[in-house]
């Protein structure tokens, strides 16, 4: 299971890595949010996965998981969640501004240097 | 007083939420900015004693004993850097009355601000690395609104770019966070470094995770090759929110390498520190080339800001108390002089109406206060003895040489002189020279904008003058990351 989950996040780092490096806004912003997917993912994995028992323990439990990354993984999902809703609020203003969604034309061009 | 830790973050915080229910009420936002700012510093210095007379102080939230639940740290170095945010963040808040215009005031710029300085002061006290990234995140999120804050084309364009790279780098925080968590199973950082430090065997993926947490504090703290989004993105605001992100955002990244370097990840020191050592030195030659090359005193001053980060980060890298002390003093002085030199450039550039060194010249005739107090400031960076950077760059250089990094001695020597050359440019050409305009001609005044400068300038000269107690305090800083198990016992009390 946990070489499933990490080629899982792997797949997506590599997915959200083509898409960051596209030249269209929306694609771009659609990769950071699949990359933070990975991480996410990545975190819940590096925990170790443990099937069949609840993250809270009671004293007698004779199995549990480990509750730590999901509270982890929450705080960073809602994290990104955020960022992401700003990215694309962010994108859309960007390009009513510049008139163009091509980051080749977003160049910072400098009128003296 | 137990609960004193978590003042520096609870007051900008609710500040912050009390200034959005009034945007419209400028007079509201603007008191009670000051009102804060000040109370902060008062907090902020009462900690710093505090601390000095009774050694780290820790606050458990929740009531949660240290290794399970999230504490609060507030040693010497966190203490010293609280202070110093406070001090830098009232006269730019001051100087932001005057110059931000009203329409940016009316919408939110206060209460951004504030939560900005949340995030900052959080980033410092945590003792808890997964509490570190969402100190981050508060604190990045709210750089997010102020960069892109009036929405201008430029700011536009280059905020998108700078929310890429630190969306990105966040992502890398959490994966370097899962890795670490893996191997250690723990994220307090006085447990990390208790585990790390106990460990027999050399570890490669312990090293794997040090160069994982350098690249993304790198990326915050523009850290070579790393500060390639610096430049564009901290030249588009107006120059107060520039002054805090040159002085604090780059500062809270160099932080967390230091704190993490010193530590948490000793385990192998030959190839960490050293690569720490390398691309300090890469960042300074970088970093003065830009600040040489530019003929726009913005770009030139956010140049200054990477050749800092070269310094700061040797000093890490030695590994030596001398040299930690001086990081943490030069690292002191630096967020002081940069929040004035941006202040002082901000008024420089209303006054002469352009930001180019080759449209200005004689502005010395009508501001003449302006000009020595610009002048001051430059001495103070470069370190001229009886300012603030003298002392700093003494101590890294001897901690250089007792580690035997005489090569990189060398390139920081040069590059200080390189930095004078790039700073009495601006002087010579923005302040003397042809008068290009006269009095008459002027579109803005300084008026108001100099008081905020005076006063981070003054507090260079405390610095430098009263380096002794100062230095009293760094050197105690170093002595914790020195020997991370003075840490260890304050926080886990065993």
């Amino acid at each position: 299971m946990e070489i499933l989950m990490s080629v899982t996040a792997g797949i997506l780092f590599m997915g959200g890595t083509y898409l960051v490096l596209s030249k269209n806004i929306i694609r771009i912003i659609i990769g950071t949010s699949v990359i933070s997917h990975g991480a996410h993912i990545l975190l819940l994995t590096m925990a170790g996965l443990k099937t069949g028992a609840p993250p809270l323990l009671g004293l007698e439990a004779s199995s549990y998981t480990d509750p730590l990354p999901q509270a982890l993984i929450l705080t960073a999902i809602v994290i990104s969640f955020g960022v992401t809703s700003f990215f694309l609020v962010l994108g859309y203003r960007a390009y009513k501004e510049n008139g163009t969604d091509n980051t080749e034309n977003m160049r910072g061009t400098d009128s003296y240097d | 007083m137990t609960n004193l830790l978590i003042w520096p973050i609870l007051l900008p915080l609710l500040t912050g939420i009390l200034l959005l229910f009034a945007p419209k009420q400028i007079r509201f936002q603007r008191v009670l900015s000051a009102i804060s700012g000040a109370g902060l510093i008062a907090v902020t210095v009462f900690i710093l004693l505090t601390v000095r007379d009774g050694g780290i102080q820790t606050l458990e939230l929740g009531g949660w004993t240290p290794p399970f639940g999230i504490v609060l740290v507030g040693d010497m170095l966190a203490s010293l850097l609280t202070t110093t945010t406070a001090v830098v963040s009232l006269p730019i808040v001051i100087f932001a009355m005057s110059t931000i215009g009203k329409e940016r005031e009316q919408f939110y710029f206060y209460a951004f601000y504030q939560f900005l300085i949340t995030g900052v002061m959080g980033a410092f006290l945590t003792g808890d690395i997964f509490n570190l990234f969402v100190f981050f995140e508060v604190m990045l999120i709210s750089s997010y609104i102020l960069i892109v804050h009036g929405g201008t084309k430029i700011q536009l364009r280059e905020s998108f770019k700078y929310v890429l790279v630190n969306v990105i780098s966040s992502a890398f925080f959490v994966v370097a966070v899962a890795y670490l968590y893996a191997v250690t199973g723990t994220l307090n950082m006085a447990q990390l470094s208790q585990r790390i430090g106990s460990l027999d065997s050399d570890a490669p993926i312990l090293t794997v995770i040090a160069v994982l947490f350098l690249i993304v504090f790198g990326l915050k703290g523009a850290l070579f090759p790393l500060y390639f989004w610096l430049p564009a993105s901290y030249t588009a605001p107006p120059s107060a929110i520039a002054a805090v992100f040159g002085a604090l955002l780059t500062k809270v990244g160099m932080y967390s390498i230091f704190r993490t370097y010193t530590i948490i990840f000793t385990h192998d020191t030959g190839f960490t520190h050293q690569l720490l050592a390398v691309l300090a030195a890469c960042t300074m030659v970088i970093g003065v080339i830009g600040a040489v090359a530019h003929q726009d005193v913005k770009k030139i001053l956010v140049y200054n800001v990477i050749v800092a980060v070269g310094f700061v980060l040797f000093g890490v890298s030695t590994l030596t108390e001398t040299g930690m002390a001086g990081a943490v003093f030069y690292l002191i002085h630096d967020i002081v002089i940069k929040g004035a030199l941006f202040l002082l450039l901000g008024a420089m550039i209303i006054a002469a109406g352009t930001s180019h060194l080759r449209n200005m010249g004689g502005l010395i005739k009508h501001h003449p206060r302006l000009g020595w107090m610009f002048f001051t400031a430059v001495m103070a960076l470069v370190g001229v003895p009886p300012l603030s950077g003298f002392v700093g760059k003494l101590l890294i250089i001897q901690g250089g040489a007792q580690d035997g990094q005489y090569i990189i001695i060398a390139v920081m020597m040069a590059a200080s002189l390189l930095v004078l050359y790039s700073m009495i440019r601006i002087f010579l050409y923005g302040f003397y020279g042809r008068i290009r305009l006269e009095k008459a001609d002027q579109h803005g005044s300084t008026k108001g904008l100099l008081l905020p400068c005076a006063f981070l300038i003054a507090v260079s000269a405390f610095i430098g003058l009263g380096a002794e107690s100062v230095y009293q305090m760094a050197a105690t800083a170093a002595q914790t990351l020195h020997d991370p198990q003075i840490y260890i016992d304050a926080v886990l009390k065993e």
